[in-house]
């Protein structure tokens, strides 16, 4: 597969390291979350037959964690986006 | 019918006139004590052991397209009871012992071939983790053996030794592990439960529940609705995608698997090996095909079929530790689905819906655990209780921290 | 031996005249030969044994798709086995045998199965073979295996060389036949970018093999024309003998290119072979097409072959397998082959045609609305028997037979990520269609476009669609351009065996007997008979299959569908696959910075993960492994001794926020860590179970230096970059590792701050006051040279970590070396760190095993109620908070002699062993030259209140069972003292 890197350009995917569906990203507030939030949150996946938003970590690269949105039934990618997007130059 | 040499010695001076079809083709009833959604090995050997062991009259199997068409026919056959963890291996060597009686009990030739597997040890920690784990079998009434370097050579000769990048300094051994011709397993669970009543019905895709006060009454189908006391779903691989059908989520995400397989050779491996410090494991079938894999491609997929880049890893590692085997040629590469769970280990449980079951989560291990599987179905599906062997596949067991994780990879399901 | 069937003409080098050998038999042929065009030149059409019946074979085919004539290459470790005779090209010198044959091709006792045929029917070995029920594996199993399988290994490692390498391209065309060709140079001309691949050795593709006319040249000589222009175009790389092998995800193409097996030895440098992994924006498929046979009884000895094939032979090889040949065709096609090979003065006996309104011929005769009903000829064609039309019979000698029942397009490619191809009626055969791989159009004969004209048509119009081009097309050559109808004919009923897939013995009563039983879809009869499951795949065999189970079960055959095309395009050695990566270079080797010295020293080295390091450094005298090991533990606890740890983790953290940050991934505190200051750091997963331990050294307000165990150095780095990244994407914190850039040592042992003293530059303050236990700090050594200093002990002497950038990291070693000789100093390698960690204690790697806790690890407490962190809210789950969990304890031996092992289990001292009464487990284990007996570290259940127990340890898988106590695991010091000195 070929990633294309919002900052590096198409990248071979064996350059990077999969991490898990996106929804990682929204860790549970640990102040108000309940068990049942952790649970799903460390435990329940949507894990959809299409469009599936993803984590990819650049390891053989720049080490940027991409958002990649990736059909997990034909493997086509239509977004690519930054997991921390760059701030603005101050 | 039953299936001997006599008979294949009669049908051949008779023209193979008298042979019946190994199942029927029946049309769905209106209603079955029990439906079991998916006709791979587990679905099945659950109907098999269901009207066999547990006694139940009326029940179904239904399968979106040909029975056997799922991980059980594009799987690498081995079969083995290596497991560290009490929550596991008590439940694998009960699928090793029905393995080594399934010809008997199935009249069905699977040629369950106890060759043997050999885990290859490369550093003293492994040799200490391969100890707790041969210690854990032996405890557990399997067979484990730990063999010194030198009985490696002996035994495995051809692997390499003198320019490994990663030496062989052992090896684990389970003797009553060995290969099982996968194809059939499907189809002698399936002429045996046909046999004994149980509805098979072929190109029948589920497309609903019909879930009422929260009791599960039937399953919505492409052949209309077919009502049942209960529903189990075995249907690993696309777990997620059904049971959302039913409004759940799962502790399982889909991964694909690559499976590889040789031209024909004349016989050079005596089991099943299994490289330990590279992505690679290998055995050789009757017809001489060696047949191996490694790692999962490592991405949620759904496409039964994978990457270059893992064919390559696969590839080395087989010329890492066996370097005889470079001008072998590949010839056929598949993909299969693999419903890898959030601790490695799989789900044979109730569902919150009452009268709905589910079994799956089998990471690439499903084949081996089939009659087990089957059979821990079929008796939590009769009972509505689990099975003495399979009492830790609980759905909850993430929610309370009993995971069963035996590589020790945590809730990251592309790890184990 | 005179090559008695050569004929005139053909594309060979005749005055290159190669000798070679085919089962120790000497033979001539001519440079651009394969093996199988030699050997029929040769008069020899027996070339192998099929799988099941060892029917005596000859080849098929003239091209990849051969069932038949396969062989073992070469010799000794060369040795290849199941290689196509209709590929392999000649060499001076190829020797060759036959296989799956024994004692010789001609006289193979196997043969036997062959008048037991009835019995072996398909999938007869599922019903017998299970009474009584252990002759399986004692008996029938050996049997069946022995019997199986086709070519031999050598069981030599494969001597030759093999690489990979990537390539891209605009336009990858696959396939250099009349379409391929012209893409090429419709594409070559605009000077994109353009890839022409094609797996045969001379580019052209059937125009080679065909008298067919483009533009008034001969096919062949304006196929020879184009590649020369081609290969003046700087832009068009050609790559001959390559077979691209798969379409995977994203215009990747696998490829192979095979560099020398067309020669009698590798050059000095080459490889065998390359796998190109070929990134193609855009990708024409030029497959073509290829020929299937029609099923008869006994149509599969040796000299009946493919019509096409027979005609390549005879034009492009000038070999005929026979001077007496019979045509059997279904379509206008085959009727070329009985003018061609007229032409080349071969006799034809008959052409004998299916259709009543076949074309007629002057030259010889054409038997219309006939078909052949037998043959005869035990190692090779002799008689075919026809039904004619008006019913008599014929018999018609030959020994030659050339079949042809219309062509396949070869969608193979197109199918690699399982797209299905169409039916198309007109050509009764299969298309590309449905979904394609992205970026693929399908051109020629491929596409079902079977005329010449169609061919270059089609690749220039494709080659112009894939690159967008407008404007007017080029003229396409001139060439014949009629419209090709095939009306199926798949089989003549007979009553005996007619053969579909030839390697595997698979006959038209096969698949009737599997529909008969029920294994109705494509897939069951795949599986129940073996159908296309042979080297070659089916690709001469599938449609007739399908075809057949289409009419048994009254479908068309659309509906019955076909299997699943699945890379590899043609089997692809495996050594090709893994390249170079074989070997010592299988894996990289990362060395240490004192590597060099301490090769010198002459350490043992051991692999940890990617990682060499010293293991122990043996001294002169010393003969066993634990006399030096012992040594440096006693040396390194009595005055000093010193050890690479490199390999450690390190992670630079910056930024403002670091603290904060830190404060998240650990399970304890770390906002309120001073400046100068390190601390022990236990990371936890989600989950709650411990991942990893290190130490966090706070060297300014905003940078810490994190320590991870070897083992997870990549893990916690990606962990680390998780948290930071997508947790808390607003902090001012950024991250780096520095495992390379630093080169880092442990200095333990009574006299380790008098050693550092010497190197240490006099205005940093290294005593017990300046620098006590935990103190960290950016130092100069040597007189300038920057440096790290961490006062944290692994051995729990008083001990230093001393980091220094890796270039000076062998002089550092070998300064300390002089430095220290004053005090005996020592160097230690991991046996002794491990010893010396377990006498302290410490966990390592085997006690960090991914399934214990903080909990187990004893260090409960240290997971912080006070903030939130990773792992803390799951950690709290019951299942991981039991009262009587698994705590880490340590195990003397209650007689000092016995030996504990790690990975035994613990059992108390009475009542069962078994899996039920399990107590817990052994870690690590270790001797303890210090305590004079074997000690280990454990998880016990409750174990931190079992304390003085006596248990029993049991390792029955290494024939184990001894007394253990129950002790603290800190054996060594437990107050902490040496460590504070």
């Amino acid at each position: 597969m070929i990633i294309n890197h919002p900052l590096l350009g198409p990248r071979d995917s064996a350059e990077f390291v999969y991490l898990g569906a996106a929804e990682l990203m929204n860790r549970p507030d640990p102040e108000t979350a309940s068990a049942e939030d952790w649970h799903g949150y460390a435990y329940l996946r949507d894990n959809p037959a299409g469009v599936h938003r993803e984590l990819w970590f650049h390891e053989g690269g720049d080490r940027s964690i991409l958002i990649v949105t990736r059909d997990t039934t034909t493997h086509e990618i239509s977004a690519v986006e930054l997991a921390r997007k760059p701030r603005a130059q101050t | 019918m039953r299936y001997s040499g006599f008979k294949v010695i009669k049908e051949a001076l008779t023209g193979h006139k008298g042979w019946k079809p190994a199942w029927r083709d029946p049309e769905p009833q209106a209603h079955y004590d029990i439906v079991i959604i998916g006709g791979g090995g587990h679905g099945l050997a659950t109907a098999h052991y269901l009207a066999s062991v547990y006694g139940q009259q009326r029940v179904a199997v239904i399968e979106k397209g040909w029975i056997g068409g799922g991980n059980v026919g594009r799987n690498t056959t081995i079969i083995r009871s290596n497991y560290l963890l009490d929550g596991n291996e008590p439940f694998y060597e009960f699928s090793l012992k029905l393995w080594e009686g399934l010809e008997q009990d199935l009249n069905y030739n699977a040629m369950v071939s106890q060759r043997g597997i050999m885990n290859l040890i490369h550093s003293d920690a492994q040799r200490d983790a391969f100890i707790r784990r041969g210690n854990a079998m032996i405890l557990n009434g399997a067979d484990a053996e730990l063999l010194s370097e030198a009985q490696i050579r002996q035994e495995y000769p051809f692997l390499n030794f003198d320019d490994a990048r990663f030496p062989i300094k052992g090896g684990l051994a389970q003797r009553r592990g060995g290969t099982v011709r996968h194809d059939a397993v499907a189809w002698g669970y399936a002429r045996a439960a046909d046999s004994r009543g149980v509805d098979i019905i072929q190109n029948c895709e589920v497309t609903g529940f019909r879930i009422e006060n929260g009791k599960c009454l039937g399953v919505e189908t492409s052949k209309g609705f077919i009502g049942a006391g209960r529903v189990g779903c075995a249907v690993a691989g696309n777990s997620n995608r059904l049971m959302a059908k039913a409004g759940m989520r799962l502790p399982i995400e889909s991964h694909v698997l690559q499976a590889f397989v040789s031209e024909g050779l004349k016989p050079v491996l005596p089991g099943v090996i299994t490289f330990g410090a590279g992505h690679f494991y290998v055995s050789q079938s009757d017809k001489g095909g060696l047949v191996f894999g490694g790692d999962i491609d490592g991405y949620n997929s759904y496409a039964q079929r994978g990457n270059l880049p893992v064919v390559e890893d696969v590839c080395e590692g087989g010329m890492a530790i066996m370097p005889m085997i470079g001008r072998a040629r590949l010839l056929r590469m598949w993909g299969g689905i693999m419903d890898m769970s959030m601790d490695g280990s799989p789900i044979i449980d109730r569902t919150h819906i009452a009268g709905l079951y589910f079994n799956g989560g089998w990471c690439y291990g499903g084949f081996k655990a089939t009659p087990a599987s089957g059979y821990a179905f079929a008796h939590l599906l009769a009972r509505d209780e689990p099975h003495e062997t399979a009492t830790a596949y609980r759905f909850d067991r993430f929610r309370t921290g009993h995971m069963i994780d035996e590589k020790g990879m945590g809730n990251q399901p592309n790890l184990h | 031996m005179t090559q008695k069937n050569r004929l005139a003409g053909g594309q060979l080098d005749r005055d290159t005249t190669l000798s070679f050998t085919f089962d120790g038999k000497n033979y001539s042929g001519h440079l651009g030969d394969t093996l199988a065009s030699a050997l029929l030149a040769n008069n020899v059409r027996l070339m192998g044994r099929s799988f099941k019946y060892h029917r005596p074979r000859g080849p098929l085919t003239a091209g990849s798709e051969e069932p038949n004539a396969i062989v073992e290459l070469r010799s000794g470790a060369r040795q290849e086995p199941n290689t196509r005779a209709t590929t392999a090209e000649l060499f001076d010198g190829l020797s060759a045998k036959s296989q799956n044959r024994w004692p010789s091709l001609a006289f193979d006792a196997m043969a036997i199965n062959d008048r037991f045929s009835n019995f072996l029917t398909a999938g007869f070995y599922y019903k017998t073979f299970m009474w009584p029920a252990a002759f399986w594996e004692k008996l029938y199993e050996p049997i069946i295996r022995k019997a199986a399988g086709l070519g031999s290994l050598s069981m030599q490692a494969d001597p030759d060389e093999y690489d990979k390498g990537f390539r891209h391209c605009d336009l990858l065309i696959i396939g250099a036949g009349p379409a391929g060709l012209n893409a090429a140079l419709t594409a070559g001309r605009t000077g994109a970018h353009v890839i022409l691949a094609d797996e045969d050795f001379r580019m052209g593709g059937r125009l080679n093999a065909e008298t067919l006319a483009i533009s008034d040249m001969a096919g062949a000589d304006w196929a020879a024309q184009t590649v020369a222009e081609l290969a003046s175009l700087p832009n068009v790389r050609l790559m001959a003998r390559t077979t691209v092998i798969g379409a995977f995800d994203h215009g990747i193409y696998g490829a192979v290119e095979r560099i020398s097996d067309h020669l009698a030895k590798a050059p000095r440098g080459k490889p065998r072979q390359i796998l190109w992994r070929i990134y193609a924006k855009q990708t024409l498929l030029c497959a073509g097409a290829t020929e299937r046979p029609i099923a008869f009884d006994n149509n599969d000895r040796p000299g009946i072959m493919l019509a096409a094939s027979l005609r390549a032979y005879a034009n492009r090889w000038a070999a005929t397998p026979a001077q007496r040949v019979a045509i059997f065709t279904n379509n206008d096609d085959g009727h070329r082959t009985a003018q061609d090979l007229h032409a080349k003065g071969v006799k034809i006996a008959g052409v004998i045609d299916t259709r009543p309104d076949a074309p007629r011929a002057l030259d010889y005769e054409v038997l219309q609305g006939a078909h052949v009903t037998d043959t005869k000829g035990r190692l090779g064609l002799t008689f075919v028997e026809v039904a004619c039309a008006d019913g008599s019979t014929r018999t018609i000698e030959c020994g030659a037979l050339g079949v042809s029942g219309g062509w396949n397009p070869n969608v193979h490619l197109t199918c690699h990520q399982r797209g299905r191809p169409t039916w198309d009626d007109d050509l009764a055969a299969f298309v590309p269609g449905g979904t394609l791989p992205p970026g693929m159009v399908v051109a020629g004969a491929a596409q079902g476009i079977f005329s010449t004209h169609g061919a270059l048509k089609s690749g220039a119009d494709a080659a112009r669609k894939a690159l967008g081009l407008k404007g007017r097309a080029p003229a396409v050559p001139d060439a014949k351009d009629s419209p090709v109808i095939q009306t199926p004919f798949w089989y003549v009923e007979g009553c005996s065996r007619a053969w579909l897939d030839q390697q595997n013995d698979v006959t038209v009563k096969d698949v009737k007997l599997s529909h008969q039983e029920g294994f109705r879809s494509v897939e069951h009869l795949k599986r129940y008979t073996t159908l296309g499951m042979a080297t070659d795949q089916g690709k001469t065999s599938n449609m007739g299959g399908l075809a057949i189970m289409a009419e048994l079960a009254g479908k068309p055959i659309p509906e019955v569908g076909t299997t699943i095309f699945r890379p590899p395009y043609t089997p692809t050695a495996i050594g090709t696959l893994a390249g170079r990566m074989r070997g010592k270079e299988f894996h990289p080797t990362r060395l240490t910075p004192s590597h060099y010295w301490a090769e010198e020293r002459g350490a043992v080295f051991v692999e940890v993960g990617n990682w060499l390091r010293a293991q122990w450094f043996p001294l002169p005298g010393e003969t066993h492994w634990r006399q030096s090991v012992d040594r440096e533990v006693t040396a390194t606890r009595a005055s000093v001794g010193v050890c690479d740890c490199t390999t450690l983790g390190k992670i630079d953290v910056q930024g403002t926020d670091a603290a904060t940050f830190l404060n998240k991934v650990y399970c304890n505190g770390f906002a309120k860590l001073a400046v100068g200051k390190t601390r022990y750091g236990l990371m936890l997963r989600e989950d709650g179970v411990a991942m990893d331990d290190g130490t966090a050294a706070r060297l300014a307000e905003d940078q810490f230096v994190v320590t991870t165990t070897t083992a997870n150095a990549a893990k916690v780095y990606q962990h680390m970059e998780f948290v930071r990244q997508c947790l808390m994407p607003d902090a001012d914190v950024q991250l780096i590792s520095t495992t390379e850039a630093w080169a880092q040592y442990a200095v333990a042992g009574p006299n380790s701050r008098r050693l550092l003293q010497r190197i240490v530059d006099p205005d940093h303050d290294i005593s017990n006051e300046g620098f006590p236990f935990m103190a960290c700090g950016n130092i100069t050594v040597c007189g300038g040279l920057r440096a790290r200093l961490f006062r944290i002990s692994f051995s729990g002497e008083l001990a230093f970590e001393i980091a220094v950038p890796a270039r000076y990291g062998d002089a550092l070693m070998r300064k300390l070396m002089a430095e220290g000789e004053e005090y005996d100093v020592t160097p230690y390698g991991t046996e002794a760190l491990g010893v010396m960690r377990i006498e302290k204690g410490h966990a390592a790697g085997n006690e960090l095993n991914g399934t214990t806790t903080a909990l187990n690890l004893g260090m409960g407490r240290m997971v912080s109620k006070a903030k939130d962190s990773i792992g803390s809210k799951l950690s709290e789950r019951p299942g991981l908070n039991e009262a009587k969990a698994l705590m880490q304890i340590g195990l003397r031996p209650v007689r000092a002699d016995d030996k504990v092992t790690a990975g035994g289990h613990l059992m108390n001292a009475t009542g069962p062993v078994d899996a039920a009464h399990d107590q817990g487990y052994v870690t690590s284990a270790a001797f303890s030259p210090t305590l004079g007996c074997m000690i280990g570290l454990g998880f016990l259940k409750d174990g931190g209140n079992r304390t003085g127990e006596t248990l029993r340890l049991v390792s029955p898988v290494t024939d184990l069972t001894v007394e253990v106590e129950v002790v603290s695991a800190h054996f060594v010091d437990p107050e902490g003292e040496r460590v504070r000195a």
